[in-house]
């Protein structure tokens, strides 16, 4: 059972590192998101379970009964087949154990950094931002600088727009970017993209973590170009786009920017010519294959091998 | 009876405009809505004290406020996170596009000419 986990665990990070070169994906943006969330999951949960499954070994019976079989070992001071003597499985399952401990709390972590940049940056934009009429329903930031964001809550979303945007783009552009900011607020993509940013901070010298982070990204910003695409001209989101990277707004932070450009000129490529969806047979495909890839990380857990 | 964010904004902005720290009795007398009550503006000033966008001095028997950082200092952090370029990858928004560099910038502008030309 340990190897078939290891397998899995192998596996979804090598197709974490397929799919991060892929085209494929900017074609069905919404499926390969769903697709990279299960690769996440199983990737966590097959690591996991491959160590716990050699350490647990003895017991038999899988994963899930080994560790209650193991937690009843050590309220009865060890008594079973399992003894710390053995050092491999002793290390396994503290690795294991450790490994499951720092997915969560990373997790948690992030979420609670998150939730807390938002309070703070909700309470500034209460003083600061003002209702524009031209734009209802949008909190308007006195800055010559070029910004368009949302800020994610529980109960409402805020969309937010600097001055600097307002005299930036043309009204029809200025409807297309509140329509995608629209999309991101109505279909919830900072939970999407959230556990892949904790992954992010856990791990940031690894290529294949940051690769997926950027890619889920640039997936997310697909979405909601195909979302606002249905209430505006593409063509001017577009532009929108294109005079937003254009306007430099700041001078620009050190680290890699190399990945910027060219993720805006994906999406304008995508937004002027599009190409064809991927088929719906092969759409429906992935979902399912994502679905069946979730389940499996949790069945191999379960399962009494 | 504005709300209490809105009675937040006004006090903020009184304090901005007005060099020096002030007293509740004198933001108060600088308000625009006079008849509001001096318990009021004193809640407001405490809760805004609590959330430290402002700081307290005693002076005498009463509290003189003023703003823990100006504003546009306030509007330029909110900037640095709406461009992403606090440098912790944050993922508390999601943004329309990200800052590109000045060569890109370039690339971009002339694909936005050619755009537009077409």
């Amino acid at each position: 059972m340990a190897a078939v986990l290891a397998a899995l665990a192998t596996a979804c990070a090598v197709g974490a590192w397929r799919l991060s070169l892929a085209r494929w994906p900017w074609r069905a943006p919404r499926a390969a998101i769903f697709f990279w969330q299960s690769l996440g999951v199983t990737w966590g949960l097959a690591s996991v379970g491959a160590l716990l499954a050699f350490a647990l070994a003895p017991y038999g019976g899988g994963v899930v009964y080994g560790l209650g079989a193991f937690a009843d070992a050590v309220v009865s001071f060890g008594h079973g087949p399992f003894t710390l003597a053995d050092l491999p499985r002793a290390l396994a399952l503290a690795a294991g154990l450790m490994l499951l401990a720092v997915l969560v709390s990373v997790l948690l972590v992030a979420t609670a950094r998150t939730v807390r940049a938002r309070r703070r940056h909700r309470a500034l934009l209460a003083l600061i931002s003002r209702e524009d009429p031209g734009v209802p329903g949008v909190r308007v930031v006195d800055h010559p600088g070029a910004a368009a964001y949302c800020l994610p809550g529980i109960m409402s979303s805020d969309v937010v727009v600097s001055a600097g945007t307002l005299s930036l783009l043309s009204a029809d552009e200025l409807k297309a970017v509140l329509a995608h900011e629209a999309a991101h607020v109505r279909e919830r993509h900072d939970l999407v993209l959230l556990p892949f940013t904790a992954l992010r901070w856990l791990l940031p010298w690894v290529g294949v973590v940051r690769d997926a982070h950027s890619s889920v990204a640039l997936l997310i910003e697909m979405a909601a170009d195909d979302r606002a695409r249905r209430y505006c001209c593409p063509r001017r989101l577009a532009t929108a786009l294109l005079r937003f990277g254009a306007a430099g707004q700041l001078p620009a932070p050190s680290g890699a920017l190399g990945a910027a450009g060219a993720q805006v000129m994906a999406r304008v490529d995508r937004l002027v010519r599009p190409g064809p969806a991927l088929p719906r047979r092969c759409r429906y495909g992935l979902v399912t294959f994502s679905m069946l890839l979730s389940v499996s990380g949790p069945l191999l857990w379960i399962y009494p091998g | 009876m504005k709300g209490l964010g809105e009675l937040e904004r006004s006090i903020m902005d009184i304090l901005w405009a007005h060099d020096g720290p002030l007293t509740a009795r004198e933001v108060g007398r600088l308000m625009a809505d006079r008849d509001l009550a001096p318990t009021t503006v004193m809640t407001v000033l405490d809760r805004l004290t609590r959330k430290g966008f402002l700081n307290r001095t005693r002076d005498g028997r009463a509290w003189r406020y003023e703003p823990g950082a100006s504003r546009d200092a306030y509007v330029a952090e909110l900037m640095l996170e709406a461009l992403d370029m606090t440098g912790d990858r944050s993922a508390a928004l999601t943004r329309f596009a990200q800052t590109v560099s000045g060569t890109e910038a370039e690339i971009l502008r002339k694909a936005l000419t050619e755009l537009e030309e077409e």
